[in-house]
């Protein structure tokens, strides 16, 4: 699973794709920190698109908790966004939609970031 | 042939008792639910009780910690862990021998305080003539029995009890046969070891696997799991937090989810998962809605094979 990223004025958008298990968590585990360290350290949030992630075991959902934990602790922030509907249920089943602020598109993750890179994905967009 | 699971204790770390504000909570959500029905009889109402509100409603969990019975249907017992769970237990005993003298196996996962509590109320250590066997895999579980029963803890010491009490040391991952049980025991992630038990007997086989926390990470660990639990016709399973709560403020807390535990059974191919060691702080609403996040999940996730989910309750029984 490569981690494909795209920059928003201060946010990181993280793309998320296949399956995420026990078999890839590792590798993933390890690319989505260098990222949830870079933001941190450029003061800025990462967005976690999760439109092409199919299915989440508990393996890959501690690997967010990671990253999440990472993040607060480097004054970060990780949001999720476009969770596809079964991926949207493991999450509530889970509970971990009591952890992470999980909006229904990309757009309205980076608005909750800020003003500027939900700017900057609407130019992105328009272009 | 007999091979019924009886649950005496179901509930995690401390025992637990319904409020006089948890029963009116229940009555008052039970009339809400039956607002403008009418029922003549009290069997009418019962019925309606059994048959449409929910469990959280019309039952509890209860409190008590664990102490699970295996009923072989034969002359002697067992028994997994002594929470407080086993004084009940201990009444059921002393009224089903009518006076004779009991042979009590008791399997024991570990030696915390929730785990042996119940032990100094259980009614037949005092019948001479009762023979009670404490199997186990740990060192200090006979010094734990005897340190419960210590002054200034307790008025009675353990060598004033009048039962015979013999402690046998189990050998991990090796089937040892105990009256009419194959059990295998296994050791699992828990703060001074706990173990699980596989027990067979006539092609049926449960696994007891409490206290045991699972490293998400780490493959081996979960294939020796799904090894252990494979093709089981009842997995009883640590499930006291959710995942999200089980991998973050509770990481290395020595328990599991519901989500791993219906992981680990898909994994195992095993037939029945039953939640156990309840949290003690969560109500019985709660639990109800873990056992159907459960259940959905295994509905999200299934491959070839079902996999029923259950939640123990103190009083339920089942067959394996």
């Amino acid at each position: 699973m490569a981690l494909q990223a795209r920059r928003f004025a201060n946010a990181l958008v993280v793309d998320v794709s296949g399956r995420l298990d026990q078999d890839n968590c590792d590798a993933f585990r390890a690319d989505l920190m260098v990222h949830v360290e870079q933001s941190a350290h450029d003061g800025g949030s990462v967005v976690l698109d999760l439109s092409g992630l199919e299915y989440v075991s508990s393996a890959g959902l501690r690997c967010f908790m990671l990253a999440y934990r990472q993040a607060k602790a480097q004054h970060g922030r990780i949001l999720v966004g476009a969770l596809q509907p079964m991926v949207a249920e493991i999450f509530e089943i889970s509970h971990f939609n009591l952890v992470f602020q999980v909006f229904p598109t990309v757009r309205e993750a980076l608005a909750a970031a800020s003003s500027d890179a939900a700017a900057s994905y609407d130019k992105a967009a328009v272009a | 042939m007999t091979f019924r699971v009886r649950f005496w204790g179901t509930r995690g770390s401390i025992p637990v008792a319904l409020t006089a504000f948890d029963i009116r909570d229940k009555l008052a959500r039970a009339l809400v639910e039956a607002s403008g029905r009418t029922f003549d009889t009290y069997e009418e109402a019962h019925a309606y009780a059994s048959t449409e509100l929910d469990f959280s409603i019309t039952h509890t969990f209860g409190g008590h910690t664990p102490c699970v019975e295996l009923d072989l249907g034969g002359p002697e017992y067992y028994v997994c862990d002594l929470g407080s769970g086993a004084r009940p237990f201990g009444v059921h005993v002393l009224a089903n021998q009518s006076r004779r003298p009991a042979v009590v196996n008791v399997f024991m996962s570990h030696v915390h305080w929730d785990h042996i509590m119940g032990f100094p109320f259980f009614g037949p250590a005092y019948v001479p003539g009762t023979t009670i066997r404490v199997h186990g895999c740990h060192d200090v579980i006979e010094q734990a029995f005897r340190l419960q029963q210590s002054a200034p803890c307790f008025p009675v010491d353990f060598d004033q009890l009048a039962a015979k009490i013999e402690f046998v040391k189990l050998e991990p991952d090796r089937p040892n046969v105990v009256g009419g049980l194959t059990v295998t025991p296994h050791l699992q992630l828990h703060s001074g070891d706990s173990y699980g038990f596989r027990f067979e007997k006539d092609g049926k086989s449960v696994v007891y696997s409490t206290d045991s926390e699972h490293k998400l990470e780490n493959r081996a660990e979960s294939e020796s799991f799904a090894a252990f639990f494979r093709d089981a016709d009842m997995v009883i399973f640590d499930a006291m937090y959710a995942l999200a709560e089980a991998i973050s403020v509770k990481a290395d807390w020595g328990h599991s989810s519901n989500i791993v535990g219906v992981e680990l059974c898909q994994m195992a191919r095993a037939k029945h998962l039953v939640l156990f060691h309840h949290e003690p702080a969560n109500d019985d609403a709660t639990l109800e809605g873990l056992l159907k996040e459960a259940r959905r999940f295994e509905e999200l996730t299934r491959g070839e094979q079902a996999l029923k989910v259950s939640a123990a309750y103190d009083g339920l029984e089942l067959e394996p």
